[in-house]
């Protein structure tokens, strides 16, 4: 190992021998010393999250498999369950969360470009626009509890009673419903606490030109629960024959 | 110095992509197109992502590395959706092998 990295120290040495490149010249302390230059230890983070989001994308992978196979076995009460979803509330919820991507592409931006005042205002307008998220996913699930609408725990058979749907086949859609949406909201709820710990990192201007790697990847993780919103809105509040 | 800065231009452009397209996709549910309904939400979906991943969260600028990594995410979920799919959906293709009883016929999906 130490043989591999001193050799790939001197291959970017400038006559000086690399031991001492390596450990001063040029650069500040964010540049950690097992890495040889900004740049790698950049890729190095990004990589590191990739493979993070990669687990991601199987751990919600799981509850979309699952939602395909029991779709097909129970259609009617999938489609009779997405209709009693708030169509309006999900497409506003879809605009702001893709706002926030907005805001915090631009704030990855601010960072490069060393913009500190614009690095905070769009993190904290990332922050505003998740609030707003959850509190409209607050008040659809508020609406569901008062029509009887959550499983296991204010359940109504006979108020979500469809002629073709088979018995309890809402119900699993609503299982499902609250399942991937809840698991997605738990990921904004854990966004908006990475986002407060940049917040305050930005505001004491800990990121420049020079190292911007904690905003650009905490940006990958809020990208990534966009995505997943990006599929749940589809999957769950339009596909149930909504012309019907 | 790091990394690839992307215009705010090109930012607000699939910005404004992606707004137009989750207003395409939910006019078109209220379109009877039958079983097309979910693959045209489906497929909006999948550009949608595309424009976060290769923009927003910069895959098109970044290493070979990393593009492997993104795809071998959505790979490997691809063999879950696929094999499992591959099994439930093809169940009732063929019979019952002989001597299998009634209880495996009846267990079938409902």
């Amino acid at each position: 190992m130490r043989k591999g990295a001193r050799r790939m120290s001197e291959t970017v040495s400038s006559g000086l021998p690399a031991h001492a490149e390596r450990h001063h010249v040029g650069h500040g302390p964010e540049l950690r010393h097992h890495f040889e230059e900004a740049e790698q230890q950049h890729e190095a983070s990004t990589l590191g999250m990739w493979v993070f989001l990669a687990t991601e994308i199987l751990f919600f992978g799981g509850l979309f498999t699952a939602y395909t196979i029991y779709r097909s076995f129970y259609l009617p009460g999938f489609e009779a369950g997405s209709r009693l979803l708030d169509v309006k509330a999900g497409a506003a919820n879809t605009a702001v969360l893709i706002g926030s991507s907005f805001t915090m592409a631009s704030a990855v931006h601010a960072a490069q470009t060393g913009k500190r005042k614009l690095l905070v205002t769009c993190l904290i307008l990332t922050m505003i626009l998740g609030c707003v998220f959850l509190g409209i996913k607050y008040t659809e699930y508020a609406e569901h509890w008062h029509e009887f609408q959550v499983p296991g725990l204010h359940w109504d058979s006979a108020a979500t009673f469809f002629k073709n749907a088979p018995n309890g086949s809402v119900e699993l859609f609503f299982c499902f419903y609250f399942f991937m949406t809840g698991l997605h909201a738990v990921h904004m709820i854990i966004g908006l606490g990475i986002m407060t710990v940049m917040l305050i990192l930005s505001w004491r201007g800990r990121f420049a030109e020079k190292y911007f790697s904690p905003i650009e990847i905490s940006g990958l993780y809020w990208h990534f629960v966009d995505i997943i919103w990006i599929f749940l809105f589809p999957l769950l509040y339009l596909i149930g024959g909504r012309y019907q | 110095m790091t990394g690839h800065v992307v215009s705010m231009r090109l930012y607000l452009m699939i910005f404004i992509a992606l707004l137009a397209l989750t207003a395409l996709t939910t006019a078109v549910a209220y379109v009877d197109l039958g079983e097309m309904n979910t693959v045209v939400a489906l497929l909006i979906a999948v550009i949608k992502m595309s424009l976060v991943v290769l923009f927003f969260m910069h895959v098109k600028y970044s290493s070979g590395l990393i593009r492997v990594v993104v795809l071998a995410g959505f790979f490997w979920l691809a063999i879950m959706l696929t094999f499992t799919l591959a099994d439930e959906l093809t169940r009732g293709w063929t019979g019952n092998p002989h001597g299998w009883g009634p209880a495996i016929s009846s267990s079938q999906k409902p």
